[in-house]
C-alpha cells in the first residue's frame, strides 16, 4: 500500500521541502494499512521488573500483554493475511487428490484397502477428511480472525474519512500523476466557482478553498471493499451452520410404495453434529411411477436422456396431497427439505409358493445395478417357508436381472438400460438364511454358509431364465417362483440444510462489494486558478487516484473541456512560455 | 425423427469441416505473424528500438480524440493532459510492435489479423453448427469445451483490437496456442455430437459454463501478457544496468530484438492486471452460479468435489494476486508469478481434474 500512496510524491529522486505537502494530498485515499515496516519487535515488553512477587506479576502481565499485542498485530497484518490466503489454497489441494470420506466413502475405503502402508499415515494426517481436519480448520480460522481484526479498524477509519473534507491542493500540481494547465482571460474567482460547479455536477465531494478547489469521489470503493470482506464472514458462518445442523438421508422406493420422513424409514442417514432427529420435518411421498428414456442410436447409445419420478406428496401441516415430478435438476421442495432423485433401477416382482402351494412371499426382489445398462444382481430371501412335507425351512434366490438381454453378443450383461428384452436369471438355495442370529444383514447379499443349492436331476446346479409371466418350478416339489412383472425403483436423497439463503445472500453481497471495490476508483481532483505573471489567469488542474487508474487522465480532460465555457483557453502571446501543457 | 437425425448428422459434419478449415486459416495467420516478426527484426526501427528504450520518457501526453460538446462558434483548442509514470516504475515507452516499424512487416501483420478474423468466423460457424446439431449449448464435453474456449479467446483478442488496444503483439502466441488447443481437441478429445446426460439439463449450464469459458479465455490473455511482462521486465532491467550484448548468443540477441518491440513492462503488467481484476468478479459469479446449480442437481451447494476444490483454489489464488497488488506492495515480478500460478490452477482444473481426478463433474465421454 505504501507504494500506491507514494504516487503522491512522485519524484523521490529530487526531494523538496514541500514534499510532505504532496504527501497529505494522497495519504488517506484508502483504508488499507500502510506497509508494515517499523513493526513492534518481539522481545521483552515489560520494562523494569520491580522486586518481589507483585513486581514479578506485573512484569509477567505486561510481558504477556505485549506478546499478545505483537501476535495480534502480526496476525492482522496484510503480509500474514496474504500468507494465510496462500496457505489456504495449498491446503485445499490434498482433498482433491486423496478420496474424501465425506464425498465418496466407498471410494475412500477402496483407496485405503489398496494402500495398506500409506493409509494409516494419511489417516493420522486427516487426509481422508481434509476439510474438517485440524490443520485446515486452523488455517481458515486464523484467516478469519485476521479478517475481523482487519475489518474493524478499517471500518472506523472509513467512517472518519466519510466525515472529513477533501484535503487542500498540493503546492505543485504538476507533480501529480495527471495534470493540465492553460491560460485564460476569465477571473480566478469565476474559474474556481465554475470548477466547483462542474465538479459538484459530477458528484464529487467538493471543497472550495481560497486559491483552489479540492474534490474527491469514489468513496463507494471502500464501502464495497468492506462489504466484500464482511460478506466473506457471513458466507463462512452460513456454511458452518449448514454443516452443523444439516441432515441427509437416502431411501430406495419401489413404484407404488411410499416414504414418510422419520429416522427409521431411511436406508442410510447422515447429520451434522448439532442435528436433532426431532427436527425432521413431517412430510411424505409416494412413488407413483417412473419414466426413463435413453439414447437409442449413435455412439452414446444407452446414455440416459430423461429421468422423471412421478410422485404424490403431502406435508404435515395440512396433509393435502399434491402430485409432481422429481427430475435430476428439479428436486421436490417441501416442509423445508428437498428431495432429490439420485438413482434408478428395476425390481422384478415375484410370487413364491411353498411346498404346500401357499404363498410364502409376494413382492419385489432386491436388485442392485452393476453397470450403466442396469444389469442387476438380485437377491431374494424367503424366511417363512415350508417344504412339501410342511417342515419349516428357508429359501434364498440369487441371480441377475437383465433389462435387455441379447444372446447374440455372447454375454449375459444387459445391452441397453431400457426394458427391451427383460429376463430374470435365478438359482435357488434352501437352509438357514442366518437372519435369526439377530445380526443386521445386507439385503443384497445372501449368506450361503448354511444353505444348500437345489440341484437338477443330473446333479448340476439348478437355475432358470425367466421372462415376465414365466414360472420356475423348484426340483422335488419344493415350490414355485412366478416372475409376475417388473417395477421401477428410484433412490432419493432427502436433505435439509439450513443456512442456504444466508449463504446466497452473502455470496450476492460479496459479488456486489467486489464489483464496487474493483470497478470504482477513488480519486481526487484539484483546480487552482491564480493570476499569472502576464496578468492572465493560469488554470491548473490535477488528479490523483490509486495507481491503477487509467481513466483519471480522461476524466481530467473531460473536466478541462467542461471548464472551457467559463475559462476559455487563450494561447499565450509569448511563445517561449515554458508551460508544458498549454501548447494545444 | 430419422430425418431430423440425418440433418443433425449433416450439421455435425459441417461443423467438423468448418473447424478444420478454421485450423487451416489459423495456420496461415500463424505464418503471416511469423513473417511480420521476421521483417520487424530486420527493420531499422527494430534494430534501434533497443537504443530508444533506454531513454526515459519524462512525460507521455494523452489527448482525448472526442471533440468538445456544445458546439460554439469557434472551434476551441483543447488543453492537453499530461500524465506521469508511477514512481518506481521505469519510464520506458512501449516498443514499436511486432513489425518494428517495417512497412512490409506491418503489411503481414495486417494480413495475419485479417486471416485471424476469417478463421474466427469459420471457427464460430463450426461451434454454432455443432450447437445446432446437438440442439443445446455446445459445451457438453471436452471437445466442445476446447473448441468454444479457443473461439472465445480469439474473440476477446479481436474485441480488444476493435477497442483500439495496442495488442497485436498478442497475435502470434494466441494463434499458436489456439492451434495447439484445436489440434488436441480434434485428435485426442474428439467426441461425436450428441445430447446431454440429464444432470447437464439446466439453464444454469448456460450461465455457469459460458461464464467459466469467458473467464478462462480472458484470464488466458492476461496470463500471456503477464508472461511477456516477465521477459520484457528482465530485458529492461538488463538495459537499465547497461549490460552489453557482447558474449550473448545470436539466439539471445534475436530474443532481445523481439522483446524490444513489445510494449513496455509497465504496460504489459497493467494490461494483465486490469484484465484479471475485471474478470475476477465474473469468476466469483461463475462459482456462485455453479453452487446454485449444484444445490439443485446434487442437493448441496458445496461438497468439495475435485472440480469445486480447484475452482476454489483458482479463486483464492487470484484473490491472493489482487491482494498482493492492492495491499501488500508485492508488485512486479512476485505478483506476476502469483498471477501465472493462479492461471495454471485454472488450467489444471480443466485438463488435470477432467482427465486425472474424476468426481461428479464427469463429462459425457470426456
Ligand atoms: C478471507 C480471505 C480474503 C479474501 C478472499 C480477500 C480478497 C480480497 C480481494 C479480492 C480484494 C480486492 C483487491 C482490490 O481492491 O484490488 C481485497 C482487498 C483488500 N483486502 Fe482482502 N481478502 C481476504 C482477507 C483479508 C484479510 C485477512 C485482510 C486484512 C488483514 C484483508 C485486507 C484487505 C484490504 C485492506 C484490501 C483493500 C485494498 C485496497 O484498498 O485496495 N483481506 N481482498
Amino acid at each position: 500500500m505504501a507504494k500506491t500512496d507514494s504516487t503522491a510524491s512522485p519524484q523521490t529522486r529530487e526531494p523538496r521541502q514541500d514534499e510532505e505537502d504532496d504527501g497529505t494530498a494522497g495519504a488517506p485515499l484508502s483504508t488499507a494499512p500502510t506497509e508494515e515496516g517499523g513493526q513492534a519487535m518481539p522481545g521483552s515488553f515489560g520494562g523494569v521488573r520491580a522486586p518481589g512477587f507483585l513486581g514479578a506479576l506485573a512484569w509477567t502481565a505486561r510481558e504477556a500483554i505485549g506478546w499478545v499485542r505483537w501476535f495480534w498485530r502480526q496476525l492482522t497484518s496484510m503480509r500474514v493475511a496474504l500468507i494465510l490466503l496462500f496457505l489456504l489454497s495449498l491446503a485445499t489441494i490434498p482433498g482433491s487428490l486423496v478420496p474424501q470420506t465425506s464425498v465418496d466413502a466407498v471410494k475412500a475405503q477402496g483407496w485405503k484397502d489398496q494402500h495398506k502402508t500409506l493409509a494409516p499415515i494419511y489417516d493420522k494426517l486427516g487426509l481422508f477428511h481434509v476439510y474438517s481436519s485440524v490443520w485446515f480448520s486452523a488455517i481458515y480460522i486464523l484467516l478469519f480472525v485476521s479478517l475481523i481484526g482487519c475489518i474493524v479498524p478499517r471500518t472506523w477509519q472509513f467512517v472518519g474519512q466519510l466525515r472529513s473534507r477533501p484535503p487542500g491542493a498540493p503546492r505543485h500540481l504538476t507533480r501529480m500523476p495527471a495534470h493540465a494547465t492553460w491560460h485564460t482571460d476569465a477571473e480566478p474567482e469565476q474559474v474556481l466557482a465554475a470548477a466547483a460547479k462542474v465538479l459538484r455536477a459530477r458528484r464529487f465531494r467538493t471543497e472550495a478553498r481560497s486559491e483552489a478547489v479540492a474534490a474527491e469521489k469514489g468513496y463507494l470503493r471502500e464501502a464495497g471493499n468492506l462489504l466484500f470482506h464482511i460478506s466473506l464472514i457471513v458466507l463462512l458462518v452460513a456454511f458452518a451452520s449448514g454443516q452443523l445442523w444439516k441432515s441427509e438421508g437416502g431411501k430406495l422406493i419401489v413404484e407404488g410404495d411410499g416414504f414418510s420422513n422419520t429416522l427409521t424409514q431411511y436406508d442410510d442417514f447422515k447429520s451434522g453434529s448439532l442435528f436433532d432427529p426431532e427436527d425432521l420435518a413431517p412430510f411424505g411421498f409416494r412413488l407413483d411411477g417412473f419414466t426413463g428414456t435413453y439414447e437409442r442410436t449413435g455412439p452414446q447409445k444407452g446414455t440416459p436422456r430423461e429421468y422423471a419420478a412421478h410422485v404424490t406428496y403431502w406435508d404435515g401441516s395440512d396433509g393435502a396431497e399434491h402430485k409432481t415430478d422429481i427430475k435430476v435438476n428439479e428436486p421436490l421442495e417441501t416442509a423445508g427439505s428437498k428431495v432429490y432423485l439420485i438413482g434408478h433401477g428395476y425390481s422384478p416382482i415375484v410370487t413364491v409358493r411353498d411346498g404346500k402351494g401357499d404363498i410364502a412371499y409376494r413382492g419385489a426382489v432386491g436388485a442392485l445395478p452393476l453397470d450403466s445398462n442396469v444389469t442387476e444382481t438380485t437377491v431374494l430371501k424367503v424366511p417363512d417357508y415350508r417344504d412339501k412335507n410342511g417342515n419349516k425351512d428357508q429359501l434364498g434366490f440369487k441371480g441377475f436381472f437383465v433389462p435387455t438381454l441379447d444372446l447374440r453378443t455372447g454375454t449375459m450383461f444387459s445391452q441397453f438400460p431400457g426394458l427391451d428384452n427383460p429376463v430374470l436369471v435365478l438359482t435357488a438355495y434352501h437352509g438357514s438364511l442366518g437372519i435369526d442370529s439377530g445380526m443386521p444383514q445386507n439385503v443384497y447379499q445372501l449368506d450361503l454358509s448354511k444353505m444348500k443349492q437345489f440341484k437338477d436331476k443330473d446333479g448340476s446346479a439348478f437355475k432358470s431364465m425367466l421372462k415376465a409371466g414365466d414360472t420356475m418350478t423348484l426340483p422335488d416339489g419344493a415350490g414355485t417362483l412366478k416372475f409376475e412383472g417388473i417395477k421401477n425403483w428410484a433412490t432419493f436423497q432427502v436433505s435439509h440444510q439450513p443456512g442456504n439463503e444466508t449463504a446466497l445472500a452473502g455470496a450476492a453481497a460479496a459479488l456486489l462489494g467486489l464489483a464496487g471495490s474493483l470497478f470504482i476508483q477513488r480519486r481526487r481532483i484539484w483546480v487552482r486558478a491564480v493570476e499569472g505573471e502576464d496578468g492572465r489567469t493560469v488554470v491548473e488542474l490535477a488528479g490523483l487516484g490509486r495507481s491503477e487508474s487509467a481513466r483519471l487522465p480522461e476524466e481530467l480532460a473531460d473536466i478541462a473541456v467542461a471548464l472551457q465555457d467559463a475559462a476559455p483557453l487563450v494561447t499565450p502571446a509569448d511563445p517561449a512560455e515554458p508551460s508544458e501543457g498549454a501548447r494545444a | 425423427m430419422n430425418l431430423a437425425a440425418a440433418t443433425n448428422e449433416n450439421l455435425a459434419h459441417i461443423s467438423n469441416v468448418l473447424v478444420y478449415s478454421a485450423m487451416a486459416v489459423y495456420t496461415l495467420a500463424f505464418l503471416a505473424h511469423i513473417t511480420e516478426w521476421v521483417f520487424g527484426s530486420r527493420s531499422a526501427v527494430g534494430r534501434t528500438a533497443a537504443a530508444i528504450t533506454t531513454q526515459p520518457a519524462a512525460v507521455t501526453v494523452t489527448a482525448r480524440a472526442e471533440s468538445a460538446k456544445g458546439g460554439g462558434t469557434a472551434v476551441l483548442e483543447r488543453p492537453k493532459v499530461i500524465t506521469r509514470a508511477a514512481p518506481g516504475s521505469r519510464d520506458v515507452p512501449d516498443g514499436p510492435g511486432a513489425a518494428g516499424g517495417s512497412e512490409k512487416g506491418d503489411l503481414y501483420g495486417r494480413i495475419a489479423v485479417s486471416l485471424t478474423v476469417l478463421a474466427f468466423a469459420l471457427h464460430a460457424g463450426g461451434v454454432l453448427t455443432r450447437a445446432l446439431s446437438v440442439q443445446r449449448a455446445p459445451w457438453g464435453n471436452m471437445y466442445e469445451f476446447s473448441t468454444t474456449f479457443a473461439m472465445v479467446a480469439v474473440g476477446v483478442y479481436l474485441g480488444l483490437l476493435v477497442a483500439k488496444k495496442n495488442i497485436r503483439w498478442l497475435g502470434l502466441p494466441l494463434v499458436t496456442t489456439v492451434l495447439l488447443d484445436l489440434g488436441l481437441a480434434v485428435s485426442v478429445l474428439y467426441t461425436a455430437s450428441d445430447q446431454l446426460v440429464p444432470a447437464l439439463h439446466s439453464y444454469w449450464l448456460w450461465i455457469h459454463v459460458s461464464c467459466a469459458i469467458f473467464c478462462g479465455a480472458a484470464m488466458y490473455v492476461a496470463a500471456v501478457s503477464t508472461l511477456f511482462f516477465l521477459f520484457r521486465d528482465r530485458y529492461e532491467a538488463r538495459l537499465e544496468a547497461g549490460e552489453s550484448d557482447a558474449g550473448r548468443s545470436t539466439f539471445a540477441r534475436a530474443m532481445d530484438n523481439a522483446l524490444s518491440r513489445l510494449p513496455s513492462a509497465a504496460t504489459l503488467d497493467k494490461f494483465g492486471y486490469r484484465i484479471n481484476a475485471t474478470v475476477f468478479p465474473l469468476w466469483t459469479f461463475t462459482i456462485i452460479a455453479g453452487s446454485i446449480w449444484a444445490e439443485a442437481a446434487w442437493g448441496r451447494y458445496w461438497g468439495w468435489d475435485p472440480k469445486e476444490v480447484w475452482s476454489f483454489i483458482t479463486w483464492v489464488a487470484y484473490a491472493c494476486f489482487l491482494h498482493a497488488r492492492a495491499t501488500a506492495g508485492w508488485k512486479g515480478r512476485k505478483a506476476a508469478y502469483l498471477a501465472l500460478l493462479a492461471f495454471s490452477c485454472y488450467l489444471f482444473n480443466y485438463y488435470g481434474v477432467n482427465l486425472l481426478l474424476n468426481g461428479k463433474h464427469s463429462y459425457a465421454g470426456v
